[in-house]
């Protein structure tokens, strides 16, 4: 029982990891119908700047360990979001009226630059956090132990998942995001800046992923360069699996991943791991062509 | 008549002698690049068969490359099979795979499609390294794979090989160029541009587009045996998402659908890393800011195919009965 509740909290709050980086996939698809396959990569680089933020400024000496991880998380995602918005500038904008696989290769592009800077400035090998950032409490539930630093990312995640929602579903500038991303020449037609919305979406998508990067650091200690790969094909994968485009199915699909790879990798096989999460993502859309949460309009054979 | 012969098909002709004389005047290193550049044409015409004409979005396609050249490596180390010989043995699995992964999914659109094959070919690498059935030798992959033997000859370095794949190039463009001036390859156009109204027209779009990953996943297979009759040693990792990754970016870079393209993207997918050698560390930096300049300087690919022609016979207008 108590393996059995490690691996669901385990599994949840690399879930929650998954879903934060799903939602920057599925933003920037909703509004551009693009793959952004360098979403990965801004991840990998909010890692590396919360790294760097932290051994030169020392935010949680100055500011106490809660305090000054909040601070690093809003400045690595503010930094992140600037990222992204260069990158839209620099890779994506001038192919807005060209051929989707173009963009898609400029994508790929700028992964590979992004992947090859940060292995420049940062070097080949593994880099790891201070290991006395947050305390390593262990809490019990219904008395079972339970690390802390999960529950907290898995909090963290769900609050900033509740807030996009708020802000998309509420708020007159999410509507606008909504409106671009249903069709965007109707949505010019009605006064709304869509190029706005879209350097707002390629903000909040990398700074949210930016944030994950940062999750990650802390979580597991150790950050590599090639890491953005991994994670951003799972959480693309998620966001498929959830129904690419759409918000809560985002959401939805990065905690169903972090589970099935949580109890897939208990109960199954560690080594096929991955394997299994793909496998179930197949099945998924064998019997609903458009993800969970999509809407239907898959072609008929 | 020599008037009527297009510009091109001298500047073909130059390339192709230049090419054919290759042999003399490289050393083996260059040949050797050479036959890297000849196995990702192979490759890339067999994708361009499901990107550029069909329009599917195929990221996986390593899984199919892979799974001729185990399954060559296999035959060949267990039974010792003359590793040519097991050419249609590799296209047929490599075919039968396609088909059996394919068939339930080819109704997904675009993007789903995408992320189904990166996901095929992921599972297909992870079962690699975990040794499936015991016969894929695991993460350290299948080595001691026979030289091949071509008319009692012994193909072993690389001028040999030269002829070899390049032999096989020309085979291949042969009968992709016949094969898109066919009703086939119209049926294949006439979906990417509108599968709807293909579908009204009568063809089968179902079946043409699991025709076309079939075909393009066997190419693959076969070029997967001369891969690993040139390597003696295949591993899991030679056939890894980037791999596929290449493969389609030479597509999109050279100009989908068009074979010329094809075949310049291969140099260049293969060429710009070694003249970026210079930049030793920021190699391959500087490739991932060309990937993006290229698309946004000549968004169609270098040499896009060209519009379809069907010339008037004028012999025969001209004695038309009133």
């Amino acid at each position: 029982m108590e393996f059995f509740f490690q691996q669901l909290t385990n599994g949840l709050a690399v879930g929650g990891i998954y879903a934060l980086i799903a939602l920057g996939y599925t933003m920037v698809y909703g509004v551009l119908k693009l793959i952004n396959f360098a979403h990965g990569d801004l991840f990998t680089m909010g890692a590396y700047l919360g790294l760097t933020v932290l051994a030169s400024l020392g935010l949680h000496q100055h500011l106490g360990a809660f305090g000054g991880v909040v601070v690093l998380a809003l400045m690595i995602m503010g930094l992140v979001g600037v990222v992204g918005i260069l990158l839209d500038r620099a890779a994506y904008k001038p192919l807005r009226e060209s051929p989707r696989l173009s963009a898609v290769v400029s994508a790929l592009g700028a992964s590979i630059f992004f992947q090859n800077a940060l292995m420049l400035v940062y070097g080949a090998r593994y880099q790891y956090y201070p290991k006395d950032i947050l305390p390593k409490t262990v809490i019990n539930i219904l008395g079972m132990p339970v690390p802390l630093m999960r529950i907290l990312i898995l909090a963290v995640s769900i609050l900033m998942m509740a807030g996009l929602q708020f802000f998309i579903q509420k708020t007159k500038t999410g509507t606008a995001i909504r409106a671009a991303a249903i069709d965007q020449a109707a949505a010019r037609l009605m006064g709304i800046n869509v190029d706005r919305v879209i350097m707002l979406v390629f903000f909040i998508g990398p700074a949210l992923g930016g944030a994950a990067g940062l999750m990650v650091g802390l979580y597991y200690g150790q950050i590599n360069f090639t890491m953005g790969w991994v994670y951003g094909l799972k959480a693309f994968t998620a966001a498929i699996m959830g129904g690419i485009g759409n918000i809560p199915g985002a959401m939805l699909g990065g905690i169903l991943l972090g589970l099935i790879e949580a109890f897939g990798a208990a109960y199954i096989s560690l080594a096929w791991k991955d394997a299994i999460a793909f496998l179930v993502l197949i099945v998924i859309l064998i019997v609903r062509p458009t993800g969970l949460l999509g809407e239907r309009v898959a072609s008929k054979v | 008549m020599i008037g009527r012969i297009p510009k091109r098909f001298f500047v073909y002709g130059v390339l192709t002698a230049l090419l054919v004389s290759a042999p003399l005047h490289l050393n083996n290193y260059w040949l050797d690049v050479l036959n890297n550049v000849g196995l990702y044409v192979i490759l890339g015409l067999s994708l361009n068969l499901i990107v550029g004409h069909s329009g599917l979005f195929n990221l996986g396609h390593a899984a199919f490359y892979a799974m001729g050249a185990y399954t060559a490596a296999i035959l060949n180390t267990l039974f010792h099979i003359p590793i040519l010989m097991l050419i249609p043995a590799s296209a047929l699995t490599a075919g039968i795979f396609a088909l059996i992964i394919v068939r339930p999914i080819i109704h997904l659109r675009g993007d789903y499609l995408c992320i189904v094959t990166i996901g095929v070919g992921e599972i297909v690498r992870i079962a690699l390294i975990n040794d499936i059935f015991g016969i894929t030798g695991g993460a350290n992959g299948i080595f001691g794979i026979s030289r091949p033997i071509l008319f009692g000859m012994k193909i072993s370095k690389p001028d040999e090989f030269f002829w070899l794949i390049w032999i096989f190039v020309a085979i291949t463009v042969f009968l992709f160029y016949r094969l898109e001036q066919s009703r086939f390859g119209r049926a294949l156009n006439y979906l990417r541009e509108d599968e709807v109204a293909a579908e009204g027209s009568g063809i089968n779009t179902a079946y043409y587009k699991l025709a076309a990953f079939v075909l393009g996943a066997a190419w693959a297979g076969m070029a997967g045996t001369i891969y690993a009759a040139k390597m003696m040693t295949i591993a899991p990792e030679s056939f890894n998402f980037w791999e596929s990754v290449l493969m389609f970016t030479l597509i999109i870079m050279g100009g989908s659908g068009s074979i010329p393209g094809v075949i310049l993207g291969a140099f260049l997918i293969i060429g710009l890393p070694e003249l970026f050698r210079e930049f030793k560390d920021a190699r391959m930096l500087v490739f991932g800011i060309a990937m993006v300049a290229m698309m946004i300087f000549r968004t169609g690919g270098i040499l896009p195919p060209r519009p379809r022609k069907y010339p008037i016979d004028h012999a025969q207008e001209g004695s038309v009965n009133p």
